[in-house]
C-alpha cells in the first residue's frame, strides 16, 4: 500500500511538471509555428529556447494587483494601525527629556538583568554614548528602537502560538518548515517592494519587512523548546491528569522559556539588521545616516552611524538576553545541597 | 474482581501496527516481525490480573516491555489490540475527557528518572496532581506537606528539585504520588537510577508505607533481588512475552523455562526463602532427631536461623506466632532449598 501511495505522488509530481511545460509553451509568443518544427531543427537544444520560458513573473504581479484591488481596505486598516502606534510611541519617547528616558532604559536592564551591575552600567555607557556621537542620532535611534519594538511584538504574538502548533502537530511543522526557509533565504529586497506596494513608504513596510525577516529564528527556537521539554516530565504531568492547557502553560512553555528568550534574542537583533537596509525604502532612523554617508561618500559619517548601530544593538542584545539568563537560572538550580 | 486486569494485549512499534498484528498473533517472534516489517513489537499477548491491595512487580530486561506494559494502564500508550480493565471499567473506551479524569482520581505514578518538575519547588511538585484537580493552594499545601513528611522531607519543601539529592529527589516523587490518594501506583522503574544503599532504604521506606495503605502497586524493575524483596506477585517478562507469574516462592522453586532458570541462579536464596516454605509438616516427619531442636518462626528466612543450624547441627522446629509446632526443617530440606538445580 505504502509504495503504491509513493508511486501516485511521483507520478502526481510528473504530471505537474508536464503541464507547467505545456503551460509555458503555450503561453509564450517565442514558441515556433508547429511541434513538429522542434523535430527537424534541433538548434534548440544548444541555447535554452525563449519559448521554455515559465510565465512567472507576469502571474505574480496580477495576483499581486488583484491582491491590492480586493483587500487594499485591509492593508489601509493594517497600515493605520501600526503607523498610528509607531507615530504615537515616537512622540512620546522623543518628547521625554533625555536623561529621563535614559534613566528609564538603564532602570529596564537593571531590573530585566536581576540587578546585575556590570551589565547595567554597561548598557548605561551604551546609551549615553548613542547621543555623544551626535545629538543627531538621540532622535533617530528611538525611531529606530520604535520599529523594532513594534516589529518584535507582532512577531511575538504571532511566532510564539505559531511556534507552539508546530511543537504539538508533525503536519503543521512539514508545512511550515520550508515557509520559515523561503522566508530566511529570500533576499530582504525581495520583500521590501511588496512591502512598499502594500503599506507605502515609511515605517509599515519595515515593521514588515522586519517581521517577515525575524519571525522564524523564533518560531523555531519556540518549536524546539517546547519539544526540547523532557519527555519523561510530560509524561507525569499527562500521568497526573492535566488536560493540554495545564500541560502547555504549566509544564512546556515555563520549561522552554529559555530557548524562547534565546529565540526573541536572535529576533531582536535580526530586526536591528533589517531596520538599516531598511532606511534604503525611507524609513527614518539611524539607517538612514548610513545611508546618507554612503551616498556622500563620507566614511566618517558611515563608521559613526555604524558605531551607533552596534551600540543599539549591545543595548537590546544585554537586556533580552540577561532576560533569558535570570530565566534560566530559576528553572535550572545548580546544586546547592548534598545530602 | 481484580482490581487491574490485562487481557491479551498486543503492542506493536512502527508505521502500520494493524497490519502486522495478525503475523504477530500467529506466533512470529520478535526478531522475525522486525526483519520482515520493520515493526518492533512491544508487547505480545500479555494478559495478567492484579488484586487490590498487592504489590504486582513486572521483571524484565530491557527491552522486553514492561515500561510499555505500565503505560498501557493509564493510557499513557494505547496497545495495537487487547483491553485493560480497572475496576471493571476498559480504559480503553475512555474518551478524552473521562480518561483525563480517570488518570486524576485512579492511579498516580513514579518514573525511573523522577519526572519533577525543575521550575516548581518540592511542595509545588508534590501538590502538582492536586493542581490539575483544581484543589485550591491552602487545600493543596496542606495535603503536600503531610505527604512531605511522611516520606522524610520536611524541611525540603521550598527547596527545588536540582538542590536535592537522587535519593530525596525520588521520595518527592513518590509524594507527589501519594498525594492525590489514588487506590493504584504505578512505579516505573522507580529505584533503578539510584545508588545500592539508597535504594535499600526506600525499598524499605516503601514497603512500610504499604503495610500502612494497602495500596495496589504495580512495580516495574530490572532487579531480581528487589522483585523479590517487594512483590508479593512477579510477572517475569521476556521479548514482549509474559513467561512466569507467580509468587516470589515460585519463581524460584519452579521457574518456568531457561530464561527464568537463567535470572533466578544467582539469587540468594537464604536471604528470600521463609521457614514455613521449605519446612516438611510436622505430621509427615517421622523418624527426626527431635534431641536437638532449635525454635524457628514459620516467617524468618533462611539466613536468619541457618548460622545457628551450622553451629548447634540442629535440626529445626518450625512454630508459628502462637507457638504451635508447624513443621521441621532437616538438612535434608535445608540442602535441597539452597543448592542450584
Amino acid at each position: 500500500m505504502g509504495k503504491y501511495k509513493k508511486h501516485i505522488l511521483y507520478s502526481l509530481y510528473l504530471i505537474a511538471f508536464v503541464a507547467m511545460v505545456v503551460v509555458a509553451y503555450t503561453s509564450s509568443k517565442y514558441r515556433p509555428e508547429s511541434i513538429s518544427v522542434l523535430f527537424t531543427d534541433l538548434s534548440w537544444l544548444g541555447n535554452w529556447p525563449k519559448w521554455l520560458d515559465l510565465p512567472l513573473m507576469p502571474f505574480l504581479n496580477e495576483g499581486f494587483d488583484k491582491l491590492i484591488k480586493e483587500y487594499g481596505m485591509f492593508f489601509e486598516g493594517i497600515n493605520n494601525f501600526l503607523l498610528g502606534l509607531y507615530t504615537q510611541m515616537k512622540n512620546f519617547m522623543v518628547g521625554l527629556p533625555w536623561p529621563l528616558l535614559m534613566i528609564g532604559v538603564i532602570a529596564l536592564c537593571y531590573f530585566a538583568s536581576g540587578r546585575n551591575m556590570g551589565t547595567t552600567i554597561m548598557v548605561a555607557f551604551c546609551v549615553f554614548f548613542l547621543g555623544f556621537l551626535s545629538p543627531r542620532y538621540w532622535d533617530k535611534c528611538i525611531m529606530t528602537t520604535c520599529i523594532v519594538v513594534i516589529g518584535m511584538l507582532l512577531c511575538l504574538i504571532i511566532g510564539i502560538p505559531v511556534g507552539i502548533m508546530m511543537a504539538r502537530n508533525k503536519k503543521v511543522r512539514n508545512a511550515l518548515l520550508p515557509i520559515l526557509d523561503l522566508m530566511q533565504t529570500i533576499p530582504s529586497f525581495c520583500y521590501l517592494i511588496p512591502g512598499i506596494l502594500l503599506f507605502g513608504l515609511g515605517a509599515v513596510p519595515a515593521i514588515f519587512a522586519i517581521f517577515v525577516y525575524a519571525v522564524p529564528p523564533l518560531i523555531r527556537l519556540t518549536d524546539l523548546g517546547i519539544r526540547l521539554v523532557d519527555k519523561e516530565v510530560v509524561e507525569a504531568a499527562e500521568a497526573f491528569g492535566a488536560n493540554k492547557k495545564q500541560k502547555l502553560l504549566g509544564v512546556q512553555l515555563p520549561l522552554a522559556l529559555p530557548n524562547i528568550m534565546q529565540g526573541i534574542n536572535q529576533c531582536t537583533m535580526m530586526a536591528l539588521a533589517m531596520v538599516v537596509i531598511a532606511s534604503m525604502i525611507g524609513t527614518r532612523g539611524i539607517g538612514d545616516e548610513v545611508l546618507l554617508g554612503l551616498q556622500q561618500l563620507n566614511v566618517g559619517m558611515a563608521t559613526e552611524a555604524g558605531i551607533a548601530i552596534v551600540l543599539l544593538a549591545i543595548i537590546f542584545d544585554r537586556i533580552t538576553q540577561s532576560y533569558g539568563e535570570k530565566i534560566q537560572e530559576r528553572t535550572h538550580h545548580k546544586k546547592k545541597l548534598k545530602i | 474482581m481484580s482490581k487491574i486486569e490485562i487481557r491479551n494485549v498486543y503492542k506493536i512499534f512502527g508505521d502500520s501496527p494493524s497490519k502486522v498484528l495478525p503475523m504477530v498473533q500467529e506466533g512470529a517472534s520478535k526478531e522475525e516481525v522486525l526483519e520482515k516489517t520493520g515493526h518492533t513489537v512491544g508487547l505480545d499477548n500479555v494478559s495478567l490480573s492484579i488484586e487490590e491491595g498487592e504489590t504486582f512487580v513486572c521483571m524484565g530486561l530491557s527491552g522486553s516491555g514492561k515500561s510499555t506494559l505500565i503505560r498501557h494502564i493509564n493510557r499513557l500508550i494505547d496497545p495495537t489490540s487487547g483491553e485493560v480493565l480497572v475496576e471493571g471499567t476498559n480504559v480503553m473506551d475512555l474518551d478524552q475527557k473521562s480518561l483525563i479524569e480517570f488518570r486524576r482520581h485512579k492511579m498516580s505514578m513514579v518514573f525511573q528518572r523522577f519526572g519533577l518538575f525543575p521550575h516548581k519547588t518540592v511542595i509545588e511538585n508534590v501538590g502538582y496532581g492536586l493542581e490539575v484537580q483544581g484543589k485550591t493552594l491552602e487545600e493543596r499545601n496542606k495535603i503536600a506537606m503531610e505527604k512531605i513528611e511522611s516520606v522524610g522531607l520536611n524541611g525540603f519543601e521550598h527547596q527545588y528539585p536540582n538542590q536535592l539529592s537522587g535519593g530525596m529527589q525520588q521520595r518527592v516523587g513518590l509524594a507527589r504520588a501519594l498525594a492525590t490518594n489514588t487506590n493504584v501506583m504505578l512505579m516505573d522503574e522507580a529505584f533503578s537510577a539510584l545508588d545500592p544503599l539508597i535504594r535499600s532504604d526506600m525499598q524499605k521506606q516503601l514497603l512500610d508505607l504499604q503495610s500502612e495503605l494497602k495500596k495496589t502497586i504495580v512495580f516495574i524493575t530490572h532487579d531480581l533481588d528487589e522483585s523479590l524483596k517487594l512483590g508479593d506477585h512477579i510477572g517475569i517478562l521476556n521479548g514482549g512475552r509474559l513467561v512466569q507469574v507467580g509468587t516470589p516462592v515460585e519463581i524460584i522453586m519452579s521457574p518456568a523455562d531457561d530464561y527464568v532458570k537463567a535470572f533466578v541462579k544467582d539469587v540468594n536464596r537464604a536471604k528470600v526463602l521463609k521457614a514455613k516454605v521449605i519446612m516438611s509438616s510436622a505430621n509427615e516427619a517421622n523418624g527426626i532427631d527431635k534431641s536437638n531442636l532449635i525454635k524457628v518462626n514459620e516467617d524468618q528466612f533462611i539466613e536468619e536461623f541457618l548460622p545457628q543450624v551450622v553451629c548447634t547441627n540442629a535440626n529445626c522446629e518450625v512454630v508459628d506466632k502462637e507457638g504451635n509446632t508447624k513443621g521441621y526443617i532437616t538438612n535434608k530440606e535445608l540442602q535441597k532449598s539452597l543448592s542450584k538445580s
